[in-house]
């Protein structure tokens, strides 16, 4: 990474300059008076930068040097799988006829488009063994709320209104919570045991007339599989609720258990995550969700399908929920993860979990003499260490994370889930190599040792970054949220 | 060898990795997931590919599709095709930028925090806002949360949108204002606009927000002063959702006193991609700055006095609040907001004003074209770049013959408005040339 602070791009600004070249206009033009009335033309003009395209090149370059990216080195962050990003997959979903199509355009001029959709959805049904996949959801939290929706709708159709409340475990995802609230629904949290699993009693206690649903993701976000799951899945379907399966992360299950197996009626699968398409800085992502059969009708219009051999757009869903999204869902990331798919078959996206969940072990092996491990069984394809050993030592877990920048690492996930405290949660992802563990688990040796013997060369990390911690209280105090010209 | 090109796993790893976790098989490490539950055999999907046949299968798939770098498109509705300079995509491709995370780690992340902070000030500048968030998934889920934060800012319960607004946007809004329990209220039409005296009828105190397009759906500029009145004179907040292009040449709703601005940015460097994944914006005035949803980046300083960028104001949102966030929004469109951001610095102050100038003079172009070929208009009222055709049979019949010279037509208004069938809406925007827009209205003059 570069040492100089970039300046904003319109700090770099110098009237006269632009960084494009437009045609000149081929048509005898009016002038703008003519077409719209004074009252409704711009005065102000809108202050972009003014810069030549070398500038703009050098101002971008610039940035992506201050960014650290799966490219860029190891990026073990938990609940995120920061697996490798395939570079064909860039070339594919720029193919002219991938980038360059439009919503609208008559099925029969984009057949190859919709035979990607189709096939994709087939998949993922098979994948996670539900009946009918939508591809509509944007993200993990867009496919919950879909999800849940889904679920509201199910039961609205049994005149069953008194279901408000959807059971979502205390170390869920933040957004498990938001999206039941932004459905329509009040969420209650069931506590995790001391094996970090969903403490069954608890369960039953808050399982009810009034459960529309539980929310689990499994394994869970402490990367431990949820073994009572046939049994949890009987506490709730007994109680006329349903089950959903937060996928966000599958990569430990992939053609070795599948949510719908396991008793799940709904799924959402973060496509950003599991099947490498590029997170892109924060998204943009895809977030598909599966259903069992009795939730098809309920499913967003449209579905694509086949009739005899031609691929259609079908409308015809008179139950369902309605939109969640304009068009068909972000095609251009569910090309990327199809093109995966295909490139790993049956027999590759097991070994995908397979190694995942080595990996992981085998990381938390190599930690555990120097780190508390809350959890001691085997874990998934993640796992979470506590801080509370070098916490006594006045080394927080932010501090370790902040010295991991030192060595070139991006951090693990901090302080989530909420349940455990000081936690770090890792995720090495299976294409990682065994030197790449073994060289990172060194570091976090090396820092645990420094927390005891030299705990101010963590607290006062990172040393070798482009900037020092940020003041974020600051931040937050005085927010400045854009550039203003002085 | 393996022939997984993504797996670097080799056997003699897989024999010290388990030996060194205490186990002798893979398969111990997946005993804890019970018998009955264990997926038996293998997947039915199809075998791997290699990356030869792969790219084999990808291009006969994308063959199958007509695309509008071949085919001259008169297709917009929510979607546009621009001008994309090459440094966008060049840019995008720097691998620092699509294979990060979300910037959690300000101090390895400063270039996207930066890019999206530019980002958040261009978006200020057009709209004419002073707060903008990182992105939303795209135009109709921005406005869609614009009217649950206006429900839950004003405690109203109702939410009054027109019906020239984007129809499939309708039925997003449709869909999460049932989730809330809100109701929702359509303003008619009148000769292709918001019908103001039905508005003014429509609004009471109970009412949370009032939604206009602008341009609307049919292309036409709506009165966005006259309407600001009346929206504010019940004390309901006002939300635009604009398609920024036209903002180099329209009046910025935010000078206009729009309490929201929202919309999709895909016109600034963002590929068609079949309506996904585009650029949702969406910009407040700061009294709204706690309410917004999703992240907004800020700027502050290290202990040095250096400034630097960090996500800020997170107390908004779902992994710190949970069920008390505003939205459940996490993971957005960053990487598009950064295309956003580099095709708008291209362009700059002068290229943005006459890439929206030459967008409107194109499309009045093509009005009068059609004219002259006896093919009328149906509205006269001001207009960016789309209007409504008048045809004289079915739009789909229509369309039909323009695919066979060589084109794509526009809209067929029929989906969306019952009696419409021979209404077509056109976008001409400034890649049309002169040429093809003549037989394009050719094609339609002689169809009449
Ligand atoms: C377990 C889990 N659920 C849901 C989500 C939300 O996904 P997204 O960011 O795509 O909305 C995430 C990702 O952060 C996650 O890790």
């Amino acid at each position: 990474m570069t040492q100089s602070n970039q300046p904003l791009i319109f700090e770099l600004s110098k009237s006269g300059r632009t960084g494009c070249s437009l045609p000149d206009l081929d048509i005898e033009t009016q002038p703008l008076d003519d077409l719209l009335p004074r009252s409704y033309q711009r005065k102000e003009p809108a202050e972009l930068p003014e810069v030549s395209e070398l500038q703009a090149v050098r101002h971008f370059t610039a940035l992506s040097q201050r960014n650290h990216g799966v490219d860029t080195g190891f990026y073990p962050l938990g609940s995120c799988t920061m697996k490798y990003n395939p570079k064909v997959h860039e070339d594919i979903a720029r193919f002219k006829g991938f980038a360059h199509i439009h919503p609208y355009q008559d099925s029969a001029t984009i057949q190859g488009a919709l035979e990607v959709m189709y096939r994709l959805q087939i998949s993922l049904a098979e994948i996670t063994g539900m009946a009918e996949v939508t591809l509509q959801p944007a993200a993990g939290a867009h496919g919950e709320w879909t999800g849940l929706m889904l679920i509201r709708a199910f039961h609205e159709a049994n005149q069953d209104y008194k279901r408000n409340k959807v059971i979502v475990p205390d170390s869920a995802h933040g957004t498990n919570p938001a999206s039941a609230v932004v459905a329509g629904f009040e969420a209650v949290t069931v506590r995790t045991n001391d094996r970090g699993l969903v403490d069954l009693d608890h369960l039953k206690e808050l399982t009810g007339e009034d459960t529309a649903a539980l929310m689990l993701t499994n394994p869970n976000t402490l990367g431990l599989f949820e073994e009572e799951i046939v049994e949890m899945a009987e506490i709730i379907h007994e109680a006329g609720g349903k089950l959903y399966y937060d996928g966000a992360n599958s990569n430990a299950i992939l053609g070795i258990a599948r949510p719908g197996d396991m008793g799940f009626d709904v799924v959402h699968l973060n496509l950003h995550k599991t099947f490498t398409t590029p997170h892109g800085g924060g998204g943009p992502g895809s977030g598909p969700v599966g259903v069992k059969q009795d939730l098809v009708p309920y499913l967003p219009a449209p579905q694509i399908i086949k009739q005899a051999d031609r691929y259609v757009f079908h409308y015809d869903i008179p139950e369902s929920i309605g939109r969640v999204k304009p068009y068909y869902g972000n095609f251009g990331i569910n090309v990327r993860a199809y093109a995966y798919i295909r490139t790993m078959g049956p027999a590759g996206l097991r070994k995908v979990s397979e190694f995942a969940v080595l990996n992981a072990n085998y990381m938390l092996r190599r930690l555990e003499p120097y780190f508390d491990v809350p959890y001691s069984q085997h874990c998934k394809h993640e796992f979470v260490l506590s801080g509370k050993r070098q916490k006594k030592q006045g080394v927080r877990t932010l501090d370790m994370a902040k010295r991991l920048l030192d060595f070139g690492y991006h951090p693990p996930t901090i302080y989530f889930p909420i349940n455990v405290e000081e936690t770090m949660m890792i995720e090495p992802t299976e294409t990682e190599a065994k030197e790449v563990l073994d060289e990172f688990c060194d570091a976090m040796i090396q820092i645990a040792e420094e927390a005891e013997d030299h705990p101010e060369i963590v607290q006062e990390a990172p040393h070798h970054t482009v900037i020092d911690r940020l003041d974020e209280t600051k931040a937050a105090r005085q927010p400045v949220l854009r550039y203003e010209k002085q | 060898m393996s022939s997984f090109r993504y797996l670097p796993m080799t056997d003699e790893d897989q024999v010290n990795m388990l030996k060194t976790i205490g186990v002798s098989s893979l398969g111990e490490l997946f005993a804890d997931i019970p018998a009955s539950v264990r997926y038996q055999g293998d997947l039915p999907i199809e075998e791997a590919l290699d990356e030869t046949s792969l790219l084999k299968e990808m291009s006969r798939l994308e063959k199958k599709n007509v695309h509008t770098k071949d085919y001259p498109s008169f297709l917009g509705a929510g979607v546009y095709e621009h001008y994309i300079p090459s440094v966008v995509n060049h840019m995008l491709l720097r691998s620092e930028f699509y294979t990060a995370y979300t910037p959690y780690q300000p101090e390895i992340s400063q270039g996207e925090l930066q890019g999206i902070f530019e980002f958040q000030s261009m978006i200020c500048e057009l709209t004419g806002m002073e707060v903008a968030n990182s992105s939303m998934y795209d135009g109709p889920t921005a406005l869609a949360e614009a009217a649950m934060m206006a429900a839950g800012h004003t405690k109203k319960t109702k939410i009054l949108v027109s019906e020239a607004v984007h129809p499939e946007a309708r039925e997003v809004l449709a869909t999460n204002a049932r989730a809330q329990r809100l109701e929702l209220v359509e303003i008619p039409l009148k000769d292709g606009m918001t019908d103001i005296d039905k508005l003014r009828s429509s609004l009471d105190e109970n009412v949370g927000s009032v939604l206009i397009q602008y341009p609307n759906f049919f292309g036409q500029v709506e009165d966005l002063q006259s309407i600001e009145e009346i929206v504010h004179n019940e004390k309901a907040m006002f939300v635009v959702s604009s398609n920024p292009m036209s903002l180099g040449v329209l009046q910025a709703p935010g000078h206009l006193g729009a309490d929201v601005v929202v919309g999709d940015a895909q016109p600034f460097g963002i590929p068609s991609q079949l309506g996904g994944p585009h650029c949702g914006y969406f910009a407040v005035n700061k009294k709204l700055m706690r309410k917004v949803p999703g992240r907004l980046v800020g700027e502050t300083e290290d202990r040095h006095g250096q400034r630097g960028f960090v996500l800020t104001l997170q107390a908004r949102e779902q992994h710190i609040r949970r069920e008390k966030a505003t939205s459940n929004i996490c993971s957005n469109q960053a990487l598009n907001a950064l295309a956003v951001s580099i095709s708008m610095s291209l362009l700059g102050k002068q290229g943005f004003r006459e890439l929206s100038e030459q967008n409107i003079q194109k499309a009045h172009y093509a009005k009068r074209k059609l004219k002259e070929n006896g093919v009328p208009v149906v509205y006269e009222t001001p207009f960016f770049n789309e209007f409504v055709i008048q045809l004289t049979k079915p739009v789909k019949e229509v369309n039909e013959s323009l695919l066979a010279e060589g084109m794509i037509g526009g809209l067929d208004l029929g989906r969306f408005y019952r009696g419409r069938e021979d209404q077509m809406l056109a976008a001409v925007t400034e890649l049309r040339t002169k040429e093809e827009i003549d037989r394009f209205t050719t094609v339609l003059g002689g169809l009449i």
